[in-house]
């Protein structure tokens, strides 16, 4: 209780001395107030934008964060796993991973133009790698004694030492890396829909948190601006926090301690 | 019956040196014989032992378990780690059903017979919990439950309860005894400790500091249950201390 005391005080904090920055500058366009932002905030959530944004961004991620996962798991299984693929994958991906996820915009407009799998595509690059990197160290890291439990308890085949030991040893760093990815991945969101690309999905009007900070940005409303970031980061602490439960309930109740 | 025959075993370093972990190691074991290896570290007991289990190749010898060539780890030995070996992900139950699964015995029979074991061990209560819940002696029990549920001819114990404190470790010996006399399966039971030795074994396998030698097999012949400072015992100890003396010093040296 007392702790929660203390955190409510502290943001409140903060809020009073934005309050008064902003009112010291006084130029909305430099730094929109508080209490500026709370009402374009109401604003927007009486009409029905805000729910179309969110659930384009969101419709980009999940493209993005899937395709991420389908590769990412199983080629960081089958890496760290089997030598060979090891040693014939690992050169072609460490010459990929370290270009920043944003330098593929071009490609991914000229491939697949401005739609959503340009975005998913861009999502895709940023969030793989931490996937991947993270499944292959938990399956590199998975104890030695584990793996000789199973052989001579008579788990002697790659598919069953696999999927019934490396496996369930390497969940708590495929979490990680899945935890990372998707916020790599939101990142990703941002940028995409800053270059217009859009869905079909509510006719031909754009939509996108990440492209309203940009429209509203034209426009210099930028209250507007602040209320999109702040709803962005509100999202990405939503799903994170989900994400976190939804591992903690039901893949790693076993572990002792907290891990992602 | 447990036969090995000059059977020998070479590690190679990465800077090319060779090391000798095993050199011509030749020994019987009968059946529901209760075998303890002793010697000094880095003696190779270990090494023999995962040759047993199948987990290492010897690089020569023969070496048979009722008259089959061993290949690769097999469901006629158990083992049972040094270090904890549990598999975190899985509750105690679950983990004594592991290789009653991979049998695909139908699962109300796989958890009968895993409670029946787990009632042998005294953790029945425990059958929900989580490895982490467990104390290092309590780990210990489950894992041995773990190899006998795969009713191995042979069970390989690797210094098991090395990690846990003495009363514990006492506690232990006697279950152990316990689970031996009710389930007559062959043991060989590597330790550093003489007083484990003496207490538990029918026969010790004394080996030689590097390369690693069968110096001298024991059989102690002393009536259970034992006391474990009676005038017998203590003689069987101090003849082993004094064997094993000469190698711990020329491990040492």
């Amino acid at each position: 209780m007392k702790g929660q005391t203390l955190e409510i005080t502290s943001v409140a904090f903060a809020i009073i001395i934005w309050e008064i920055i902003a009112r010291i500058i006084n130029r909305k366009i430099i730094l929109p107030s508080f209490l500026e932002v709370v009402t374009a905030f109401l604003e927007l959530v009486s009409g029905d934008e805000l729910y179309k944004d969110i659930l384009t961004s969101l419709n980009f991620f999940v493209i993005g964060m899937g395709a991420a996962i389908a590769v990412g798991i199983p080629l960081g299984i089958m890496m760290g796993w089997f030598k060979t693929i090891d040693k014939a994958v690992d050169p072609i991906i460490e010459m990929i991973r370290p270009i920043p996820p944003l330098a593929w915009i071009p490609f991914a407009i000229l491939w697949f133009g401005l739609t959503q799998y340009a975005a998913g595509f861009l999502i895709f690059m940023g969030a793989v790698f931490p996937i991947l990197v993270n499944t292959y160290t938990g399956f590199r890291n998975t104890p030695k004694v584990l793996v000789e439990s199973g052989k001579v308890l008579g788990c002697i085949k790659n598919r069953d030492l696999i999927f019934r030991i490396a496996l369930p040893a390497a969940l708590p760093s495929i979490a990680t890396g899945v935890r990372v990815g998707m916020g790599v991945g939101w990142m990703c969101v941002v940028a995409a829909e800053m270059f217009g690309v859009r869905t079909e999905m509510f006719g031909l009007n754009t939509y996108g948190i990440g492209w309203k900070i940009w429209h509203w940005y034209a426009l210099h409303h930028m209250d507007m601006v602040l209320t999109y970031m702040v709803i962005l980061g509100f999202i990405a602490f939503v799903i994170d926090r989900l994400f976190r439960y939804i591992v903690q309930e039901w893949w790693l109740k076993w572990q002792a301690g907290t891990v992602v | 019956m447990l036969s090995i025959k000059n059977l020998n075993k070479t590690y190679h370093t990465e800077e090319g040196d060779e090391v000798v972990a095993l050199s011509d190691i030749t020994l019987y074991v009968a059946d529901k014989e209760f075998v303890c290896f002793i010697g000094p570290s880095g003696c190779g007991k270990t090494t023999l032992l995962r040759i047993i289990a199948g987990l290492e190749e010897p690089d020569s010898g023969t070496l048979t378990v009722n008259n089959e060539p061993i290949t690769g780890p097999g469901p006629n030995r158990g083992m049972v780690f040094q270090e904890y070996s549990l598999f975190p992900w899985r509750t105690v139950l679950k983990n004594i059903t592991f290789s009653l699964e991979l049998k695909k015995i139908p699962k109300s029979e796989r958890e009968k017979i895993a409670r029946d074991f787990l009632k042998l061990v005294g953790l029945l209560e425990f059958a929900d919990s989580y490895p982490h819940e467990l104390s290092g002696g309590m780990k210990q029990r489950v894992a041995i439950a773990r190899a006998m549920v795969n009713d191995p001819d042979v069970l390989l114990m690797d210094e098991p309860f090395g990690a846990v404190d003495a009363q514990t470790r006492n506690r232990l010996q006697h279950e152990l005894l316990n689970i031996w006399e009710k389930k007559k399966k062959t043991v060989l039971f590597i330790t550093h400790s003489v007083d484990e030795a003496v207490f538990l074994a029918d026969k010790v396998v004394v080996f030689t500091a590097r390369p690693g030698r069968i110096k001298e097999v024991f059989s102690i012949d002393l009536p259970r249950p034992r006391e474990r400072t009676s005038f017998e015992a203590n003689a069987v100890r101090e003849h082993l201390l004094a064997t094993l003396g000469a190698e711990i010093q020329a491990a040492i040296d």
